[in-house]
């Protein structure tokens, strides 16, 4: 059982946990990512390590609520426990293996949409840190939306928004921000890492792709054991098929086949819709004939 | 009086019913059932059966205290030679083995030995009478990795020798295959339950949600946490797929993850929150265990199933009754045929597979049968998923992130003895992670063989 020590909520559906997983929290590095069953009947869902603490023992998970399993685990509070946290999986950042000398001289671009801000914040904290030039895009629909947004804002050199409704910065999409830093504003990078849905990622690919850039992204696919054990998660990655669990979650985004992705991560959407539909069913109290 | 050539059948849920649950489809013999079975036992002085079993149960000795309707002398004759005899008496393959050698079996049927080792099994702990002796413990620790058949009875051993054993499993619930591989139709997972349960009586720990490799390294094991061994007896877990067009597609899985979605998320239950997606027309290739777990799984959530298997029925690699009861729940079978590439429709998902027909050569140095394509003779068979059951790999999460163990090739840990001993000091391994895709009882017998050849060797070093 892994207890809840904290929980903020970041806007609206999206929140923030703190939980106590001494084990995870020791062998964490960023990069890496944890599957969290709420309860006993639960399923195990994949999400991105946002952070975590080796001394209090804590790691740190930002979760959407999107169906009926990532429901249950935001509606978690303070005090509760979560069945299973099992972790740190994946491999770490690839920069992780750059020494400090060589991250000084790299001029790094984070592109993060919606709950994607949450991973890429301890990568661009440490990078910041390692005294890398670091600029990041977020981008989110609207304004409440955007997460994060002064905590990254700190620890990063420039800061770009840009929402669907143009309700806070640019509006319109990523990639027209990131157009825009490299032909009109002169912006030179050598690396670029995207996190975020699958067609945002994709779209920064092609869009880097032009320019050359090295970039890598974070895959949010399907999964079961996270261990290597059951495959849901191939992805095919210059024309061969990886699973995300285990040689992933994070590859060259200029060789991975975004479509086959994007196609492949809908492949339960119906079941989930069907589910979330039987769930609010059995909770919902029928009022008919209550006053009669 | 039964005919003494033929074995007493044993009850099973008629096929109609049984593809509409999960529920045990062998129903296994009562009291009576079980003495007249084995009173055809010839009590053979040299008993063959013995010699074809991994962990040599006595079986001449325990069949014959069935016989005197002695279930408990039986119980305990088994229980010296073997930890899961619940277990194997439903899943191992006796008619290669115990079965296979039995004289009664030259001129008629063999002892139905794996149905009288069940019997015992469930009689006995249906009485709670076979109760493991805790041991005083020498307070040496001793981690198991993996909660499979190789790692249970290694720990069952070791905690027997005294030592405090943490087995150490990667999902949330320990079993390893018993849990997520075999369907409850073919092992009630309260029986593997039940063994995991009698292991915790003994003072073995259980700690689930850790990924040796990932959570923690075996050498922290060692070092930080103070374990004196270590037994990896993590299995192979690593699915194969053929590397053929279209087996990403949508509706394409391997039967690890159907079986895991189904078996250990227990996605065919309401209750539970992980989908499965079954297609109405399944189809499964391979010819093992597996196979007919994926296909039988299938026709239980409401498919039509054909399994594609490149050689003929003979050489079918499964359990004879797991293919017999398969066909009785109206698989299909198409033999000779093997995977070219995998059909999509424009929307990503799977709708045919392609298949070329095989021939069986004979092999030149008298083995196995070996299988080419028949040119041009492709054909195709619609259908709306595609589980691949090629059989797996052992994991190299281990191996990798262990300095000074020694791989074999394809992934498996080498052994610098047959004991279990690997190239690093103080950690053994034992079952399909040193072998490869095996048996229960195999890895039962290598768990226990390196619960022994760790006994020895902490005994001459000084540990904590």
């Amino acid at each position: 059982m892994f207890k809840i020590v904290k929980k903020q909520v970041l806007a609206p559906s999206v929140f923030l946990f703190e939980v106590e997983a001494p084990r995870v929290a020791n062998a964490a590095k960023p990069g890496q990512f944890v599957i969290v069953r709420a309860r006993d009947h639960g399923e195990r869902i994949p999400l991105t390590i946002a952070d975590y603490n080796k001394e209090l023992g804590t790691v740190t998970i930002v979760v959407q609520e999107l169906g009926v399993s990532t429901k249950l685990i935001c509606n978690a509070e303070v005090g509760d426990f979560y069945v299973d946290v099992v972790g740190p999986l994946g491999n770490p950042s690839e920069f992780l293996h750059l020494d400090d000398s060589t991250l000084k001289s790299q001029r790094f671009l984070f592109v993060a949409g919606g709950v994607g801000a949450a991973p890429i914040y301890p990568q661009v904290k440490y990078l910041y840190g390692k005294g890398a030039s670091v600029d990041v895009i977020l981008g989110a629909r609207n304004t409440e939306l955007l997460i994060l947004k002064e905590e990254i804002k700190k620890t990063c050199n420039n800061l770009y928004v840009a929402t669907d409704d143009g309700s806070e910065g640019h509006k319109g999409l990523v990639t027209d921000v990131l157009n825009y830093l490299i032909t009109s504003n002169g912006k030179i990078y050598d690396n670029v890492v995207t996190i975020g849905p699958m067609v945002m990622m994709k779209f920064v690919a092609l869009c880097t792709k032009k320019y050359g850039i090295k970039t890598i992204a974070s895959l949010n696919t399907l999964m079961v054991d996270g261990t290597g054990m059951c495959g849901a998660c191939r992805v095919s990655v210059g024309g061969v098929t990886k699973f995300t669990c285990v040689d992933g979650p994070e590859f060259d985004a200029h060789l991975v086949d975004f479509d086959e992705a994007m196609c492949r991560l809908n492949m339960y959407k119906t079941e989930e819709g069907k589910k979330l539909k039987e769930e609010e069913e059995k909770n919902h109290q029928c009022r008919i004939g209550r006053y009669a | 009086m039964a005919d003494a050539k033929s074995r007493v059948a044993a009850k099973e849920q008629a096929p109609e019913l049984r593809v509409k649950n999960f529920k045990e489809v062998a129903m296994g013999y009562n009291e009576e059932e079980a003495i007249a079975e084995a009173s055809r036992c010839l009590e053979c002085k040299n008993p063959r059966c013995v010699a074809a079993c991994p962990v040599s149960v006595k079986i001449p000795q325990f069949i014959k205290h069935v016989k005197d309707a002695d279930f408990l002398g039986a119980a305990q004759v088994i229980h010296e030679d073997s930890s899961l005899p619940a277990i194997c008496g439903r899943v191992c393959p006796q008619e290669s083995q115990c079965e296979g050698s039995c004289i009664r079996g030259i001129k008629g049927q063999p002892i139905a030995i794996g149905k009288l080792e069940r019997f015992v099994a469930d009689w006995s702990r249906e009485k709670g009478l076979i109760v493991n002796k805790t041991t005083v413990s020498n307070n040496k620790k001793v981690a198991v990795v993996g909660s499979g058949p190789a790692g249970l009875s290694c720990a069952s051993d070791l905690a027997k020798f005294g030592y405090n054993v943490t087995v150490f499993e990667a999902l949330h619930v320990p079993g390893g295959v018993l849990e997520y591989g075999i369907p409850e139709f073919r092992l009630p997972k309260s029986i593997v339950n039940y063994e995991i349960s009698n292991l915790e009586k003994m003072g073995v720990v259980f700690e689930p949600d850790v990924v040796i490799g990932r959570t923690i390294s075996v050498d922290d094991l060692m070092a930080k946490e103070g374990y004196c061994a270590v037994f990896i007896g993590s299995g192979a877990g690593l699915p194969k797929f053929m590397h053929i067009a279209g087996e990403n597609l949508n509706g394409v899985v391997s039967a690890n993850e159907f079986l895991t979605r189904v078996n250990l998320m227990r996605a065919f239950d309401s209750d539970y929150d992980t989908p499965v997606y079954v297609g109405k027309n399944v189809v499964v290739v391979g010819g093992g265990n597996v196979a007919m777990d994926a296909a039988r799984c299938a026709v239980r959530l409401g498919a039509k199933v054909t399994v594609v298997y490149r050689r003929s029925e003979k050489e079918l690699p499964a359990r004879r009754e797991e293919v017999v009861h398969a066909q009785q729940e109206g698989i299909a079978f198409q033999y000779l045929s093997n995977p070219v590439q995998i059909i999509g429709n424009a929307k990503g998902w799977v709708e045919g597979i392609e298949c070329v027909k095989m021939e069986l050569v004979p092999s030149k140095d008298g083995g196995r049968n070996s299988v080419v394509e028949i040119p041009n003779s492709n054909f195709n068979v619609s259908c709306d998923m595609v589980i691949m059951a090629l059989g797996t790999s052992p994991n190299p999460l281990i191996s990798s992130t262990t300095p000074g163990l020694k791989v074999e090739k394809w992934g498996g840990i080498s052994l610098s003895d047959p004991s279990g001993e690997t190239y690093r000091k103080g950690v053994f391994a034992g079952g399909d992670a040193v072998t490869g895709a095996a048996t229960v009882i195999l890895a039962m017998s290598a768990g226990r063989k390196a619960a022994k050849a760790i006994d020895e060797y902490l005994k001459g070093i000084s540990c904590n």
